[in-house]
């Protein structure tokens, strides 16, 4: 069954950001261009301090470029974006339920209306007998799977993740990645995502952007021919992805020596 | 083998070192060290305790002790806490009253006694205005470091998720800053009774303050004794109160 795809299209054209680093000036990001269609599930992967955050936090608005454009058209969409970060960043004195619902208090969507939206995400991801705890009473893939609600619930346009699934451990990294792509094949909403992971961004991307080490510029675009829906274990175990892997490592690779290189200067 | 739990097992043994402390006062005194005149037993203050109690004059200075305490304390915290979370969002805010804070925090607040007795009178209301002022310092510093400390992704979701300042105000910096502040308020209530009990011995003609310095000129010292002994109580049963009030304030705080 195919599902519409629906979601914000981005055109990012030129964006540099510059910042003034202790006497000096570091370039985080040059040049960088891209664009996504809607509903498109994209992801970037690069070596540390690429600037990959920095092109994330740009978009969810928390920082501004020194140069370039960034065109969002997300028609229908009252909430252009909703950003899932590494550290969960769940309020620690909110339940999981106003926690899921801090997007809509925010916006003041009505009780009537955020209620019943609360707990069909709460449900997407499992959580909805969790709904009265607190954050410090869940396990670290339960509050990332409420941050994940939290961002779905506002029904964005795009959704902007982080690097979500890093400080999770192997296996609750695994079962994450698998209801997200579930999540997204419901969904079909356009989605950014930030890895330093090739498997991750092979198994849940439709393309992958490699980006440079700083400043961070965009090395090469691989389209990931996987068809959805995915089943990740299968995928990861085939031939076609273990070639795709090795190729994007080889990509990759140069960068990472080079940032490797660069930090111990 | 006893019937207790480990906790409770764990409280008795609290009250053994204040217990031991009253036995070895009782006994020297009995055995003529001291002159019970000057020095009375633990059973001379238990006695004039329940004399106090029962004549209904101890409950009389508490009630006006507790009751300037109590408005005191909420007519300093209140602005206090509002200001201190101000001046953690508002740069200009932070500007103007750092320095204010950094001259005024240091006076020995009963210093003002004097000036308030001058401007309010000799009724609740100057010592109502000192304990105020008292507990204003130590709240807004606490509530300052606790809303300018909370972690910066708590911000980034507030923003990105569309909080209006109001949202980032009320939702985000005061229950980010609230385990900081609660911190703030229990210095406060310790410090309200220091100073109220000072200022009651001038000025007033009722208050534990007043019990205490009353008993001195009359040289009463058991009396004396028993207002120091019920300070000790009030800021006991207050601190266990204070306690519950916060666990239920913050409830996500890990134990």
């Amino acid at each position: 069954m195919a599902v519409e795809r629906r979601g914000a299209a981005i055109d990012i054209a030129g964006l540099r950001k510059e910042y003034l680093s202790g006497p000096g000036r570091v370039l985080a990001l040059d040049g960088v261009s891209l664009r996504i269609t809607p509903g498109e599930f994209v992801c970037i992967v690069g070596p540390s301090g690429c600037g990959k955050s920095t092109l994330l936090r740009i978009l969810a608005g928390l920082d501004t470029q020194t140069g370039g454009t960034i065109k969002v058209d997300a028609p229908g969409w009252a909430v252009e974006n909703a950003m899932v970060f590494q550290e969960s960043g769940l309020f620690p004195w909110m339940s999981v339920e106003a926690n899921v619902g801090f997007g809509l208090m925010t916006r003041r969507v009505p009780a009537r209306e955020a209620a019943p939206r609360v707990d069909a995400a709460l449900k997407l991801v499992g959580l909805a007998k969790f709904r009265k705890h607190y954050p410090h009473q869940l396990s670290g893939g339960m509050r990332q799977r409420c941050a994940i609600a939290r961002a779905f619930v506002t029904d964005p346009g795009m959704l902007l993740m982080d690097e979500p699934f890093a400080a999770l451990d192997a296996q609750n990294r695994v079962i994450l990645q698998a209801e997200l792509v579930r999540i997204w094949e419901q969904t079909r909403k356009t989605v950014l995502y930030i890895t330093h992971s090739i498997d991750e961004a092979l198994l849940l991307g439709d393309r992958t952007v490699v980006m440079t080490a700083q400043p961070g510029r965009i090395k090469e675009i691989i389209e990931v021919p996987f068809a959805h829906p995915r089943n990740l274990m299968t995928l990861s175990a085939s031939p076609e992805f273990g070639k795709l892997k090795l190729d994007i490592w080889r990509v990759l690779e140069d960068e990472v020596m080079r940032a490797r290189a660069e930090a111990e200067r | 083998m006893s019937g207790l739990s480990g906790k409770a097992q764990e409280r008795l043994l609290y009250l053994i070192s204040p217990i031991g402390l009253l036995v070895v006062w009782q006994i020297l005194l009995m055995l003529g060290f001291g002159d019970r005149r000057f020095i009375p037993a633990p059973t001379d203050i238990a006695v004039r305790f329940w004399s106090l109690l029962a004549s209904g004059e101890l409950a009389l200075h508490v009630g006006v002790t507790l009751y300037r305490v109590l408005v005191g304390f909420v007519v300093g915290v209140v602005p206090a806490v509002a200001m201190g979370l101000l001046m953690a969002m508002f740069k200009p805010v932070r500007i103007f009253f750092d320095p204010l804070i950094a001259s005024l925090f240091p006076i020995p607040k009963i210093a003002l006694m004097p000036l308030l007795l001058l401007a309010l009178g000799f009724g609740d209301a100057s010592k109502i205005a000192l304990v105020a002022i008292a507990v204003f310092f130590p709240v807004i510093v606490n509530t300052y470091v606790g809303a300018a400390n909370i972690e910066k992704i708590y911000w980034d979701v507030a923003k990105n998720y569309g909080a209006s300042q109001t949202v980032m105000f009320t939702r985000i910096v005061f229950f980010g800053a609230l385990p900081t502040i609660f911190a703030g308020l229990r210095i406060a209530l310790a410090v309200s009774f220091i100073v109220l009990v000072a200022a009651e011995f001038v000025a007033t003609k009722s208050g534990i303050g007043y019990l205490i310095w009353n008993s001195w000129e009359l040289l009463q010292v058991d009396v004396m004794f028993v207002g120091i002994v019920t300070i000790g109580i009030l800021g006991l049963i207050t601190s266990v109160l204070f306690q519950e009030v916060e666990r239920w304030a913050i409830p996500w705080k890990t134990e």
